[in-house]
């Protein structure tokens, strides 16, 4: 009992007086997650509405594969992201390993095929009579595509909030890819896994309001957006 | 003048065939209904001459244009319109929703509003103009799909039982707005039903389409006069349905 009140009221102090170190792990971890899902949505938006409006062929691999991917563990894309950026491996020359950007690619690879799959089934989920109906409008492909998405968007931020959960709340492949490094690679769900391992339940307590902090908040947002389309 | 014209059109889904026309034309400023039991073919038959639904095989003219079904110019859609059995709403405002396909269409948006406030009034939702097109009644729906195809200012307006989800009150005062609005603009309106009563309340000319194969077809009087013997069980239920209303029912 005694280890979770002290705990929380040293988590409490380091927050409220704004630790050095908490700050900068907390920024980092802003930056690199809100890119993660920013890249994500800008490849992703775009591939789940090919997927849902085009027949190719290979559509339907494309779509098993985007839904597999859902499930592949972090773990597994820090490994090939760790193998593609080492020293010695196929770009390792951009010395890309141990840096903030290399955690952006895992997470990426991770979140990417959430907003893909998710995309592609909001997009899927519109009535077909409604497609008819934007069709027969005349629209451009571009305005079709920009009408659709409009109308399947509150899917579309289900599909940017699960990315962004994805990647806030993921440890293995940045641990891997970025190597905990204080003040470079440190992020909250990293620096929480070494500081456990250390037995610092008080700063490991800080971080994990942090990060709840943080999830929350953007969730909320995400949720209000979209109740407020919903409703008006 | 012709406006719209089907030749050996045939629909096939899966090698079944759905839809067999050797030939449908329609002239500028006709109104003709499309009439036949469920899984007639009717829709089928509206969506190709819609131009939203490719034919297996045929020809389709439009204005005498000869149209490929798999590449309709844009510019073909912008003078067409369609409403669907199910009013179709985007999520944003009514106003919003009529104003879509003006939108669409690079219509200025002076003119845009304007035209969106004269159809609204028109089929009297002027007062829904803000509210939430998912607030909306079932025929107010309706009113606003009319109002969004007719803001569009087009040369053929194709309806697919716009009228049969709406409960008779409110199908008979818009049934009846529909028609003054189409005596009044020179449209050519591709009208389809299962329903004969709203078929002579709508148009002059009449298609029966049993079996995906139009079995007769020329002006409503005429084909009720002295139906085919395949149209004829059809017609006469209706007939006999309408017999045992008042007559003065229109
Ligand atoms: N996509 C499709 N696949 C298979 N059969 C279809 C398809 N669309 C329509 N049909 C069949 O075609 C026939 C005509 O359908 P439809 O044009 O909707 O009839 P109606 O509008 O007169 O009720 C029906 O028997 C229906 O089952
Ligand atoms: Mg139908």
């Amino acid at each position: 009992m005694e280890l979770i009140v002290s705990g929380l009221s040293e988590a409490f102090r380091m927050i409220i007086e704004l630790d050095r170190d908490i700050f900068d792990i907390t920024w980092l971890t802003l930056r690199v997650c809100i890119l993660a899902t920013l890249i994500s949505m800008i490849i992703g938006i775009p591939l789940g509405m090919l997927l849902a409006l085009k027949h190719f062929i290979g559509r339907r691999f494309l779509i098993v594969l985007a839904q597999a991917g859902m499930g592949l563990p972090p773990v597994v894309a820090g490994l090939w992201v760790t193998i593609f950026l080492w020293r010695s491996g196929p770009l390792g020359s951009i010395q890309w390993l141990f840096t903030p950007t290399a955690i952006v690619i895992a997470q990426v690879v991770v979140s990417l095929p959430i907003i893909i799959s998710l995309t592609y089934a909001a997009l899927q989920r519109l009535d077909p009579q409604l497609k008819k109906q934007l069709k027969a409008l005349g629209p451009t492909r571009l305005q079709y595509g920009w009408f659709l998405l409009r109308e399947a968007r509150f899917g579309i931020v289900a599909a940017v909030m699960a990315g962004l959960g994805r990647v806030l709340a993921e440890v293995g492949a940045a641990q891997m890819v970025g190597g905990n490094l204080l003040g470079d690679t440190r992020i909250l769900t990293t620096a929480m896994v070494m500081e456990v391992s250390r037995g610092n339940f008080d700063v490991a307590f800080a971080l994990s309001f942090i990060l709840m902090t943080i999830a929350f908040l953007i969730t909320f947002l995400l949720t209000y957006f979209q109740q407020r389309q919903v409703i008006r | 003048m012709t406006l719209l014209q089907l030749e050996a059109i045939s629909y096939q889904k899966q090698n079944k065939m759905i839809l067999q026309v050797d030939e449908l034309s329609l002239k500028r400023g006709d109104h003709i209904g499309i009439i036949g039991p469920n899984g007639a073919g009717k829709s089928t038959l509206l969506n190709i001459l819609a131009m939203l639904e490719p034919p297996t095989s045929g020809t389709i003219t439009f204005d005498g244009m000869k149209i490929n079904p798999n590449k309709i110019p844009i510019s073909l859609r912008h003078r067409t319109a369609s409403v669907f059995q199910h009013s179709q709403r985007f999520d944003m405002t009514v106003f919003q929703n009529v104003a879509l396909g003006l939108k669409i269409k690079g219509i200025a948006k002076n003119e845009r509003e304007q035209r969106v406030h004269e159809w609204l009034t028109r089929f009297r939702i002027d007062h829904l103009s803000n509210e939430h097109a998912y607030n909306l009644s079932g025929g107010e729906a309706q009113r606003m799909n009319l109002a969004r195809a007719f803001a569009l200012e087009p040369e053929a307006l194709f309806m697919d039982e716009p009228f049969s989800a709406l409960d008779a009150p409110t199908k008979a005062s818009l049934m009846y707005e529909l028609k003054s609005i189409l005596r009044e603009r020179d449209i050519t309106a591709i009208f389809v039903s299962h329903d004969l009563l709203e078929i002579e309340a709508m148009s002059e000319k009449l298609a029966v389409i049993i079996d995906g194969r139009i079995i007769q077809k020329g002006n409503v009087r005429d084909v009720l006069n002295a139906p085919s013997d395949i149209a004829a069980p059809f017609l006469h239920a209706w007939n006999q349905l309408k017999q045992g209303l008042d007559p003065g029912v229109q």
